[in-house]
């Protein structure tokens, strides 16, 4: 057994989670243990403040001595720490922001906004999650309520698009066999190759376009998912996170956003092939 | 095992779950022998990886210097009350 009275014994010191969780027998052998301490995610030793809080998700990933070297810059009035924090984060807090209030100038109003936060409240950043996550979390909870301001003076705004949220299937059930058929469930008419298509029209201004449009058109959560995993390049535990999802939940908005903004790829290509 | 075991109206709704590696290793082995015979799933997948890779190309603009400008006097103001 290599987990004792709460130290782990492979070498990660003092865990607060081993302490907390009690001991099974025949279910805390080394390797599940040590899955388990991998999870938490903590790296350099540096454990938070945050014994009792379970994780949702796995691999909640807190702060790094990077962050905390960053965060020391920051409160002794480091300029170029700081400048190089709003380089590397700003437009990321700008596109999140746009995915829940109506304009891009009201997305910049609550980035400003959200930087002012940063300053008044970085003495009280503990490490819980990492630095990018705390401050693109204070960005997303000063959008989210501009945006609930917005929707009740300006109704038309919070049209949602109806059932988008719901269980509806990524693919039409035209596209495929209906029941009853020998072939139920398959494709009827399925999906051509894009193999075909000159890169340069996948590449085009157009087809940005469109897929622009189609992440807009997205809710806000799918929009929200999309745009941190694939535009942003967040990780999966990243994203849940900072969003406050579980995995499975982010995977299941991210496949519906990817499905739609695929379609509507689909939808721009066919409009192209016809002859005019 | 045939290709008619897997309804392809199932695969496209966990195509991300197997691109993520979030899939029992049983399933992933059921749809990869699907993908291996069935080329409208086939070109499915393609089609979900072009889009991710698109998305992923789209522009992130700089910071305009004149926001930069604008926070660093913020942060002086704040660092010196």
């Amino acid at each position: 057994m290599l987990v004792t009275g709460g130290v782990c014994l492979l070498g990660h010191g003092r865990c607060p989670r081993v302490r907390s969780t009690p001991v099974q027998k025949g279910d805390a052998r080394g390797p599940n243990h040590s899955y388990r301490h991998r999870r938490h995610g903590w790296s350099d030793g540096v454990i938070p403040s945050a014994q009792g809080r379970e994780p949702t998700s796995a691999a909640r990933a807190g702060a790094s001595g990077e962050d905390l070297e960053r965060v020391a810059a920051l409160r002794r009035g480091d300029e170029t720490a700081f400048v190089e924090l709003v380089r590397g984060l700003h437009g990321s807090m700008l596109r999140l922001a746009m995915v829940y209030v109506s304009s891009q100038a009201i997305a910049e109003e609550v980035v400003q906004e959200a930087w002012l936060g940063v300053l008044r409240q970085i003495h009280n950043f503990e490490g819980r999650s990492s630095l990018k996550t705390w401050i693109l979390r204070i960005a997303a909870n000063l959008a989210k309520t501009r945006g609930a301001q917005e929707r009740r003076s300006v109704p038309f705004s919070a049209v949602a698009d109806p059932g988008a949220e719901a269980g509806e299937p990524p693919v039409a059930p035209a596209r495929f066999f209906q029941h009853g058929h020998r072939w139920a469930g398959h494709w009827a008419a399925p999906p051509p190759s894009w193999q075909d298509v000159p890169e340069e029209r996948l590449l085009a201004m157009e087809t940005t376009t469109r897929i622009r449009l189609a992440i807009e058109a997205l809710p806000p959560s799918q929009r929200a998912v999309i745009t941190l995993r694939d535009v942003e390049g967040w990780s999966a535990p990243e994203v849940c996170d900072l969003l406050e999802l579980s995995e499975a939940n982010q995977r299941v908005l991210l496949h519906r956003a990817r499905c739609k903004v695929r379609a509507a790829v689909e939808g721009y290509l066919e409009e192209a092939r016809v002859p005019r | 095992m045939s290709v008619e075991d897997v309804r392809c109206q199932e695969v496209v709704e966990i195509l991300t779950d197997f691109l993520e590696g979030a899939m029992p290793p049983a399933e992933r082995i059921r749809l990869e022998q699907h993908l291996a015979m069935c080329e409208g799933c086939m070109n499915y997948l393609d089609q979900l990886r072009t889009t991710i890779h698109l998305v992923g190309g789209l522009d992130k603009e700089a910071v305009p210097p004149a926001a930069v400008a604008e926070l660093l006097e913020e942060f002086r103001a704040w660092k010196a009350p």
